[in-house]
């Protein structure tokens, strides 16, 4: 059994789920423009993470696994995030409408996002316990939004930049992320 | 009728190259870096999303009339979601080599944005017929572009290419290309290409005059100009 203190750091660093899972590019190309609203996104997603994995968790193995339903998983996890993104999209706008505006169509876009159901399947496929999954969605958000905030000070640097007229926008970035994601491959095999 | 015929095979057409949804309109970026370490994987990850896309089109188009419109949303994510545990369930009996190797990224087709963006912006405006057209052609553009990507990471990274071995690529692989930092550079590269090809094409702009009549005029830069 994996410790929790791994579970955390794995999730963040080695398997980081934008840059060595490819989990959430979508939000990842869209909103690291600014480094604002790349960590609203980010606490925003990391949310969403814990409260999916929270409602997932007991209705996978409560309701699910004993009626041998458990095909049913996809359907019903999808379900559930899409209510949770609406709660948090309501949430935003009453408390923080600027932060809402600078988010815009990539907000009710979380419910696409790979990683927040990629998390919970994760979760269910790895046999992790409660606490594990807790653990392991949170350390996911992070990492989600520790690579977001790297990225846009990488994009802020790159406005600077002379860039050949057929690699600007988005060629450009995607490169930029791939360097990005080589020093990510530093942290690997740091809990073997 | 004519007119009918031609519309159809320019809906299953767009898909391929001008409207390629992976490669111009950049959607579905996760399975596109995540599965294509091998071309085997690309174009087994490009079917079953063209079933899926088929599939959640075609409900989709049947039923837009029922589906009222503030509920189309889930409506729609359990209408694909549905497809997603019918294809998980084929390929788990059928090819389990694949299910293994498309692992996790089966389950994630269902947030796959190309198949809710065609179910948002074709299936639910058009009939049976040309959204199933539109499905393949949006499928075949997709599993092409999985294709290419495949083949690149595949042949520079390991040397090899549908599990024949590339003689000289072989002995030294740029392992770099099938880690995910590949990925990202591989798919900037291929859409820095299209790019490249995309804006080589300025003469025919000065002499085009009839806006109305050209099938390009929504995208065209020429009549920005003169309105």
């Amino acid at each position: 059994m994996k410790t929790l203190g791994v579970i955390l750091l794995a999730a963040m660093l080695t398997d980081n789920f934008v840059l060595s899972k490819f989990m959430g590019i979508c939000p990842f190309l869209g909103v690291s423009k600014k480094i604002d609203s790349a960590a609203g996104m980010g606490v925003a997603v990391t949310f969403v993470m814990l409260c999916a994995t929270c409602v997932t968790y007991p209705i996978h193995h409560g309701i699910l696994v004993p009626n041998g339903l458990e095909y049913f998983d996809t359907v019903v996890f999808i379900l559930v995030i899409a209510l949770f993104v609406q709660l948090v999209e309501t949430a935003m706008k009453k408390t923080i409408p600027s932060l809402y505006k600078s988010l815009g169509v990539y907000l009710p876009l979380i419910t696409t996002n790979c990683a927040v159901l990629g998390v919970t399947v994760l979760n269910i496929d790895n046999n992790y316990s409660f606490v594990q999954s807790l653990v392991n969605a949170l350390g996911g958000g992070l990492g989600f939004m520790l690579s977001l905030v790297i990225f846009s000070g990488v994009r802020k640097k790159m406005e600077y930049a002379d860039i050949p007229e057929t690699f600007k926008g988005v060629p450009a970035t995607l490169v930029a992320a791939s360097i990005v994601s080589v020093s990510f491959m530093g942290f690997s095999g740091l809990f073997n | 009728m004519a007119d009918k015929k031609n519309s159809l095979a320019s809906e299953l057409t767009k898909g391929i190259i001008k409207e390629n949804p992976t490669l111009v309109m950049l959607l579905g970026m996760c399975p596109t870096l995540a599965v294509t370490t091998q071309a085997m994987n690309g174009i087994g990850m490009g079917l079953a999303t063209t079933f899926v896309l088929l599939g959640s089109n075609i409900v989709v188009s049947a039923l837009r009339k029922v589906i009222p419109d503030k509920v189309r949303i889930p409506a729609f994510i359990v209408i694909i979601a549905s497809f997603v545990t019918l294809i998980g369930f084929l390929l788990e009996g059928f090819v389990p080599s694949l299910y293994d190797s498309l692992g996790i990224y089966l389950t994630l087709i269902t947030v796959n944005c190309i198949i809710f963006g065609r179910a948002e912006m074709f299936a639910s405006k058009n009939n049976v017929i040309a959204s199933a057209c539109d499905a393949i052609g949006m499928g075949i553009g997709f599993t092409l572009a999985l294709f290419i990507m495949g083949s690149i990471r595949e042949i520079l990274g390991a040397g090899q290419w549908m599990g024949m071995n590339i003689p000289v690529m072989h002995d030294n692989p740029m392992l770099l290309f099938i880690m995910p930092a590949g990925g990202f550079f591989t798919l900037g590269c291929i859409i820095a290409a299209v790019n490249k090809l995309k804006n080589k094409k300025p003469p025919q702009e000065i002499e085009c005059g009839s806006c109305d009549k050209c099938p390009m005029s929504d995208k065209c830069s020429s009549k920005e100009d003169k309105s």
